[in-house]
């Protein structure tokens, strides 16, 4: 606990430091709108900076989408409305959360077909290397032999 | 495992290799309008020129008409005065948006960089720059008759850009 | 007279060493085909001198920096009279030319380490070692002297002063954070020579993986400690209290991380059981590929990010070249010189062995999405497709069920048998510590926030599942030892090694859980006098004030802080700099850091009347993603000092001495 605590000490060493952050003072009245706007506004890349979500952005553009996000939830629009808004004047560019559609499918496809692919492998592999060794023995005795050996080989 | 089949590592590599190299040449934070060939939104404003005259999108119609985003604070827009001057002389209609601006600013900055503009539609909170999506001055639209958004010129409008680019858009669709 | 000649000395050095390189890559290869046993050893010392000469252009740069020698362009781009000599020194890697430069130092610093540890290994496979690392290193000079030379001058007319290190790159996080992550990026070139060079010699046995091992390690701590260090860079500098951004250059290094860990633990099967053979040396090769490909990501400006460099497109094409040579060079040997089936070593279900397998193919899985999510919006854009971003929404789905998924393996995997293992066996082990990670995972949220959050619940079970079963594990391993202290002295680094870095992860999956769930951040208007809670905690602004630093202007401002429950007091003082130089402002945050919560305070726009808009944050846990990583780390260097790697290398030196006389 107390190299923890020395750790935990050694990376906080520096108490001021620097940042670019964009700070706005809004207030909600209802938490679950508020919840809406940051999730909202996390999840829209600014349209003019190097790669920053509309929130982090201190750019005027990010703060006039802010701004309009803001006004669109008090008119009481759906989080998909309000995406569309946005889209239709800067384009699926601002999306980090890209549509699925034709051209995203593999996005989406490819890391489900490796993990289904690699489970078929698992099986595979693990059923061929099973079989591979000593076929003689049962399962059961194959245990047995496998713990003597083992615990012969760490003592 | 069949040994062509290990081959085919190399080869994919090197098709990742061939995307790199043509992303080498391209500029990643180029990208075109999300309003391309759709209509120019809707809008109602007063002019700069007068704050009693008001416009809306019909101003666009019936012939082809360059739309140039500019404010006075902005330092490119100074630099492609000359370019919009130029293109003007070629007898294209041209209107400016005069994006988050104040009025003396705005009218001060024509008078003394020029003014190649029929009018300027006054947009000193940005809503109808926001409706076109545009993130940066200077942004040039060039609309048709009929009030669709046919070419959009992100940023700086270089000399060389007037012959080689806006021109030959302007052509096309007039 | 003879400082104003530094940097032509360092430029000379810098062709010195690619000479010494090209010699190092040619003499020894040529040896090992002619058998002739003079050209193998010239691998060593040029390797020595390689390093010297990089160490001397290095250190003409650093001269150059802290001599204000603006005549210098990288000098002159990047530093500035004012600034103080710890940033004169860290501003050498705070640009391209410089930071390659020290990518470099640090290659020959590993090859020359390489060749220095391994006098006691046969002749031909250090020569082949040494080849390849020189061929690398060569590359690596090649691209410096032709498109990034570091010593160019601004001659005859030389400014009065610099144009000043960025201000986000003046600060200790930076200085440090860049050395790190190059050790750990080109360590693995060290791993990745020994694997080309067992392909070459077609002699793809244990022995390999055991000489390559504790490289592996030390590069992955190394690369970890880097990763961890960027996060806690971004965190606090970049100011939003985000500490990953999925953003493509913190993609760029972890995707070498991913294959790196599957390494390690694939490293370890063939090494103790011979499996594997192909997979561990295709995984070197990928994670030092990944590195490569990093740099060209960063440095090419294909992709927009807040951390890449300025770009150019002749320097990215020289490093696609460079990446793309050696990566398909190296894929091609393998593909062609791999071994065709090893001897089937049998292995069931429930063995170690197959949740090593696993777990390779999990990392494998992980790392193949973070490549697909970084590049896609590449490939479309080539293809013209439109362009899109990807961001964390997607990665965030993708990679929290695949890290579950990872660690339900990873809490079985130390308590299992190589080879094979009864179901009833595993269960009697583990029972006990799946229901408590069950029990204090599910009932955690509720007690803690009072209310019942899935996903905390997921990442504490998922955690607790890492650590309770080691625990028992561990137990198991003393009480057959006969007293716990006699148990625990027996116990071996490499597996101590294992334990705190199976650890780490699990503290910083705690950390990454609390801290996404319970981070709490109030935007507020703040004046003297006005008072404000958040999460417990009230604010209260003291005083405002202006000061003027080194080289720059601040408005700063002192909040008082109490805590609710034992009404402490503490002071924090954020601030708003402008840098004079460049006329960048920047926010100077407060942080009040602790073990269990961290106290943010940034501050924003003046809104007028003296008030000032502040961002406050209360985040739990979230030193822990940190300090997981330094666990981690810890670890990967613990299980280096096992003994086992120390007596099979005097073991072979006896072996080699006898035969070569």
């Amino acid at each position: 606990m107390a190299l923890m605590r020395l750790l935990a000490l050694l990376v906080g060493l520096l108490v001021n430091v620097a940042s670019l952050a964009a700070i706005e003072v809004r207030s909600f009245d209802d938490p679950v709108l508020e919840r809406r706007y940051a999730d909202l506004t996390a999840s829209m890349r600014c349209p003019l900076c190097e790669n920053q979500a509309i929130d982090d952005s201190n750019a005027p553009i990010a703060a006039d989408m802010r701004q309009r996000v803001f006004e669109l939830l008090q008119e009481g629009q759906s989080d998909s409305e309000i995406v569309d808004h946005m889209v239709t004047r800067f384009g699926e560019y601002i999306l980090y959360n890209p549509r699925l559609e034709n051209r995203t499918y593999l996005l989406w496809g490819v890391p489900i077909a490796l993990v289904v692919l690699a489970t078929l492998l698992v099986i595979l592999l693990v059923r061929a290397r099973r079989h591979a060794s000593s076929q003689a023995l049962s399962d059961q005795e194959r245990e047995r032999l496998a713990a003597l050996l083992n615990r012969k080989r760490s003592s | 495992m069949k040994r062509w089949l290990l081959l085919l590592l190399p080869l994919g590599f090197v098709g990742i290799a061939l995307f790199f190299y043509q992303g080498l040449g391209r500029d990643p934070t180029a990208r075109d309008s999300a309003l391309m060939a759709r209509a120019f939104p809707a809008f109602e404003a007063v002019t700069l020129e007068d704050a009693n005259r008001r416009v809306d999108e019909t101003l666009l119609r019936g012939e082809v008409t360059l739309v140039n985003v500019w404010g006075e604070w902005c330092p490119a827009c100074k630099q492609e005065m000359p370019q919009l001057l130029e293109l003007a002389d070629h007898g294209i209609r041209m209107v400016g948006v005069n994006y988050r601006d104040r009025r003396e600013k705005g009218r001060a900055f024509l008078d003394e960089y020029g003014d190649p503009f029929e009018l300027n539609i006054f947009d000193p909170e940005g809503s109808l720059g926001f409706d076109l999506g545009v993130y940066g001055a200077p942004e040039t639209f060039l609309v048709d008759a009929d009030g669709v958004i046919r070419y959009h010129h992100k940023g700086y409008i270089a000399p060389s850009d007037v012959q080689a680019r806006i021109l030959p858009e302007v052509e096309k669709w007039r | 007279m003879a400082i104003e000649i530094i940097p032509e000395v360092g430029h000379f050095a810098l062709m010195m060493a690619l000479v010494m390189a090209i010699i190092q890559a040619v003499v020894p290869l040529a040896g090992v085909a002619t058998r002739r046993s003079l050209w193998m050893a010239y691998g060593a010392p040029m390797a020595a001198g390689q390093f010297v000469f990089l160490a001397l252009a290095y250190l003409c740069l650093s001269a150059s920096y802290l001599l204000d020698d603006f005549s210098v362009a990288n000098v002159a781009n990047n530093s500035n009279s004012l600034l103080p000599w710890y940033y004169k020194a860290s501003a050498v890697w705070g640009n391209h030319e410089g930071s390659v430069l020290l990518w470099s130092l640090m290659l020959a610093g590993w090859g020359f380490a390489a060749s220095a540890f391994s006098t006691s290994l046969p002749r031909d496979m250090v020569a082949r070692v040494q080849s390849v690392m020189a061929m690398v290193s060569a590359g690596f000079l090649l691209f410096i002297l032709l498109t990034s030379n570091p010593f160019e001058r601004l001659l005859p007319n030389v400014p009065a002063d610099g144009a000043d290190l960025n201000p986000l790159l003046q600060d200790f996080g930076l200085v440090v954070h860049p050395p790190m992550l190059y050790m750990g990026y080109v360590g693995f070139s060290v791993v990745f020579a020994f694997a080309i060079a067992a392909l070459m010699g077609g002699r793809l046995d244990a022995a390999w993986t055991r000489w390559a091992r504790p490289w592996a390690n030390v590069a992955w701590a190394f690369l970890t400690v880097g990763i961890a260090l960027g996060s806690w860079w971004a965190y606090y500098e970049l100011g939003w209290g985000g500490w990953w951004f999925w953003d493509p250059v913190e993609n760029a290094s972890l995707l070498p991380w991913l294959t790196g860990t599957a390494l390690l633990h694939s490293l370890a099967v063939t090494e103790k059981r011979g499996s594997f053979k192909s997979w561990t040396v295709l995984l070197a090769i990928s994670t030092f590929s990944l590195s490569l490909m990093g740099t060209f990501l960063v440095r090419s400006g294909v992709l927009t990010s807040v951390h890449a460099f300025a770009n150019d497109p002749s320097r990215g094409f020289f490093i696609l070249v460079l990446l793309g040579v050696t990566v398909t060079l190296s894929l091609l040997l393998f593909a062609l010189r791999a071994p065709r089936v090893s001897h089937r070593v049998g292995f069931g279900w429930l063995s170690r062995d197959s949740l090593l397998l696993v777990n390779n193919l999990l990392l494998v899985i992980m790392t193949v999405t973070v490549l697909l999510g970084t590049l896609y919006p590449l490939i479309l854009d080539s293809l013209n497709l439109g362009k899109i971003s990807v961001g964390p929404p997607y990665f965030n789905a993708l990679f929290v069920p695949l890290t579950v998924l990872l660690c339900a393996f990873m809490g079985l995997g130390p308590s299992a048998r190589w080879k094979r293992m009864g179901a009833r066996e595993l269960t009697t082990k583990l029972w006990l510590a799946g229901a408590g990670a069950l029990v204090i995972g599910v009932l955690a949220p509720l007690l803690y926030a009072g209310q019942w959050n899935l996903w905390v619940s997921l990442g504490l079970v998922a955690a607790l599942w890492i650590v309770l079963p080691l625990v028992r594990d561990v137990i198991d391993k003393c009480r057959h030892a006969g007293s716990l202290g006699r148990g625990l002295a027996r116990l071996s680094p490499a597996y101590w090694g294992m334990v705190l870095g199976h650890l780490g992860l699990a503290v910083t999956l705690v950390g990454v859980t609390v801290v996404s769930n319970y981070n709490v951040e109030r935007n507020v208007r703040m004046a003297p006098d006005v008072t404000v809670e958040v999460a417990g905690y009230q604010f209260t602004m003291r005083e405002l004030t202006s000061r003027r630093g080194p080289n720059f202007l601040a408005d700063t401002s002192l909040i008082e802080v109490r805590r609710g429950g034992d009404g402490r007091t503490f002071m924090m003082h954020p601030e708003k700099r402008l840098y004079l130089a460049t006329g960048m402002p920047m926010t100077q945050v407060a942080l009040r850091p602790g073990l269990f919560r961290d106290l943010y305070v940034a501050m924003g726009e003046d809104l007028g009347g003296g008030s000032y808009a502040m961002r406050i944050q209360y985040k739990p846990f979230v030193r822990w993603l940190w300090l997981g990583a330094l666990l981690m780390a810890a670890g990967a260097v613990l299980a280096v000092i096992d003994k086992r790697y120390r007596r099979v290398a005097t073991r072979r030196g006896a072996a080699t001495r006898r035969v070569t006389p």
